[in-house]
């Protein structure tokens, strides 16, 4: 029977440590907005970004609210890029009392948050999730950045516009969500601007090792511009190979090829030339006062894309609070509806770009961005 | 009551039953009396799966004594078929929990079947070789999930390896997009649901354990050559444990899949596999109960340290190491052993007292 008591007690100590949860009393001067995002893990670089950029921004924001002023309470949680942990760490921010989730970062994570969020109505802004899926899952879903398909037709409105090239080359990845909607938004845009895509090839994450195929495959079909929506280290693999065999079109890449310059073991001469999509310029005059916050704060870090994201995200829930009168008070559903309807006429001005706007279903239409890699800088395209 | 009791497995059985009852019992009242916030609640289900994964892993570890590395694969197997069955009854039968049941045996077997498939080579092998091959066809069930493309329209069900193959009509409905996974799955799973599984599968090890199988199974575990000199045949009834563990973990990747509205085949990866090995070893080999303890505390403690930030991960290996230490060092346990009968001398001296005095 001892034993039994034993296990009891041991039972008991499990029920002790689900319980002790409680919420946070509200306060009318700080609002709370609540982040999840890989902070551990192979994606903890981009969740780590968004988490300091975010974190900059918050810092401004209550050192300019000064005694009276609205203020911001902050506090991420790591989802570990995986759909179950995101959920947890979600319930924990609930449980902490959250009015706006301004997370997750990675797109799995945000495709298992958002239907508790719509369920729970609270103001959903994604920084960096870009599947059209996100946006589409409820009314209350917004994101900063450009969904695939967006980027994907922005950037054949780029080329057609600029006169980039008249064979046009695809290269992508074919078991990458991320580059395939890049890809489908590309070709359709393509094909009503009438441009001529002679050339369509893919590899997948299995094959992403050796890409001499496929840009040997561009270089017989005569293309004179090659279209790479994929991320950095594919992108070194392509600029190194073409520069071998002396093949030198232009290249394109888009957000994910930001921190191509960076990337490891990669002759960053051969990037000279190369154009991205990117929505956030560290080199450019007016992102320089950021870029020195996080510098100090992530040891001389440059910031990427996800960062200036993030922090975007932060200043366009909080100037939206300032201007729909909520406070910290204010229930969380009860801002959700109010943002809501102030996000259809909204217009915000960030470093991700000015005058961005979002539609019905919460997706972001801006300016978009290009630079060209000049000198191993960016520079405005 | 106090006969019942007299027999140890019989006992040990009770207490099993009786703790996860109990367990459940108090939840679902705190849960009605409102005291439970979102992060408990919703860690319910999940942690309900995991404990059908560590008892059935223990079956095979404990019981059986083969070491596999790759039960992931078979909870993403249960997961992914249960949400693609869970979809095409959507409109056939009404009841959600009549839905659930349905899914859960069909990745049950679904499970199962590739648990006898994978058997027929692996089971040939022992030990440490076994756990290579058990851990590749983990990783393969994983690849050949994260490739498949299943779509749903009036028509029926497309399957394909590629995402073009798949050409849906209009209202047609992607169940599973390949690397993307499963997205909008409808939640069906509810923590009653997972209870009953969770007693289901003890019904099932438990039983196993103390039939004439299982003590077939102990046999060839203990000592091979001995128990094929008196007529075991050895191959089948490890593949009986093999398969059984495989079903088990099917029905709780069901579970786990209809609770969540995006899942990836990466989730089913060797981590998963070894985290819920750990569960099993800390709990103790052969120890269903301390399987299900150990998966409780395990699963809590990381989500419980989330107010630590970036100490988190860290403090939960540091606690996983003593916790090993202290349960199977023989040093430690020693130590341990000698302050408990210390302790209960000298309450046995009190109580002597005591009497005296009175």
């Amino acid at each position: 029977m001892k034993k039994f008591f034993a296990l009891m007690m041991a039972a008991m100590m499990v029920v002790a440590m689900f319980a002790g949860c409680g919420n946070a009393e509200a306060d009318a001067g700080t609002i709370k907005i609540g982040m999840t995002g890989p902070l551990t893990g192979g994606a903890a670089v981009y969740g780590t970004a968004v988490e300091a950029g975010m974190k900059i921004a918050v810092e401004e924001i209550n050192a300019a609210a000064g005694e009276d002023g609205l203020k911001i309470e902050f506090k991420s949680q790591d989802d570990e890029h995986d759909a179950e942990k995101a959920l947890n760490a979600y319930n924990t921010l609930k449980d902490w009392g959250m009015q706006f989730f301004a997370g997750a970062v990675t797109t799995a994570p945000c495709l298992s948050i958002a239907p508790s969020a719509v369920e729970d109505q609270i103001f959903m802004m994604t920084p960096s999730g870009s599947s059209e899926k996100i946006a589409n899952s409820g009314s209350n879903i917004f994101q900063m950045c450009f969904t695939d398909p967006n980027q994907g037709a922005n950037a054949a409105v780029l080329v057609s516009e600029k006169n980039l090239g008249t064979n046009i080359g695809i290269i992508y990845d074919s078991s990458d969500d991320y580059s395939k909607g890049l890809m489908q938004g590309f070709k359709d845009k393509a094909a009503e601007l009438g441009l001529n895509i002679v050339c369509e090839t893919s590899f997948t994450n299995a094959n992403s090792s050796d890409l001499s195929t496929q840009v040997t495959q561009c270089k017989d079909e005569g293309c004179d511009f090659v279209f790479l929506p994929f991320y950095a280290t594919e992108a070194a693999q392509v600029l190194t190979y073409a520069n071998k065999i002396g093949y030198e079109p232009t290249f394109f890449g888009c957000d994910g090829m930001d921190g191509v310059l960076t990337s490891d073991g990669f002759n960053t001469d051969l990037a000279e030339g190369l154009i991205l999509m990117t929505p956030f310029n560290p080199d450019a005059p007016e992102t320089q006062d950021f870029v020195a916050k996080y510098q100090a704060m992530m040891n001389d870090v440059v910031p990427n894309q996800f960062a200036a994201d993030g922090y975007d995200v932060i200043y366009a829930i909080y100037d939206a609070c300032v201007a729909t009168g909520i406070d910290g008070a204010t229930p969380a559903a009860d801002a959700c509806a109010k943002l809501e309807e102030y996000f259809a006429t909204y217009s915000f001005d960030g470093l991700t770009g000015t005058g961005m706007t979002w539609d019905a279903s919460g997706m972001i239409s801006k300016i978009p961005a290009a630079v060209i890699i000049e000198n191993g800088k960016y520079v405005a395209f | 009551m106090k006969k019942l009791l007299s027999n140890k497995t019989t006992r040990t059985n009770t207490i099993t039953y009786l703790v996860v009852t109990i367990a459940f019992l108090v939840m679902q009242i705190l849960s009605s009396l409102g005291m439970l916030g979102s992060a408990t609640k919703g860690y319910l289900v999940p942690l309900c799966a995991y404990i059908v994964m560590a008892v059935s892993l223990n079956l095979l570890v404990g019981v059986c004594g083969e070491l596999s590395l790759g039960h992931a694969g078979f909870m993403g197997i249960g997961a992914f078929t249960g949400i693609v069955v869970a979809a095409v009854l959507k409109n056939v039968i009404a009841g959600d929990v009549l839905r659930l049941i349905i899914a859960m045996f069909a990745g049950g077997i679904m499970a199962g079947c590739f648990g006898f498939l994978i058997g027929i080579p692996a089971l040939r092998l022992r030990g440490d070789y076994l756990a290579i091959v058990t851990l590749a066809f983990g990783e393969i069930l994983k690849n050949v999930i994260g490739n498949l493309y299943i779509g749903l329209d009036s028509e029926g069900l497309q399957v394909a390896f590629s995402a073009g193959s798949v050409e849906l009509l209009e209202g047609g409905k992607m169940l599973l997009d390949g690397p993307v996974g499963a997205t909008g799955i409808e939640k069906i799973s509810s923590f009653p649901m997972g209870f009953v599984l969770i007693l289901f599968t003890l019904f099932v090890v438990l039983n196993l354990i103390n039939s004439k199988e299982g003590r077939a199974i102990k046999a060839v575990r203990d000592n091979r050559i001995a128990a094929e000199s008196v007529g075991i045949n050895v191959t089948a009834f490890r593949m009986k444990a093999f398969v059984v563990s495989a079903f088990l973990a099917g029905m709780a990747g069901v579970l786990f899949g209809l609770n969540i509205s995006s899942l990836q085949a990466s989730k089913f990866n060797f981590n998963t596999s070894i985290n819920i090995l750990v569960f099993v070893v800390l709990g103790g080999m052969g120890n269903i109960l301390g399987s299900v303890i150990s998966a409780t505390v395990l699963y809590i403690l990381p989500e419980a340290m989330r107010g630590l930030d970036d100490l988190r991960m860290i403090l939960y290996a540091v606690v996983l190491i003593i916790v090993m230490l202290c349960t199977w060092s023989p040093g430690v346990k020693n130590f341990m052993d000698r302050i408990r009968t210390s302790i209960r001398a000298k309450l046995r001296k009190n109580g002597k007292e005591a009497v005296n005095n009175e």
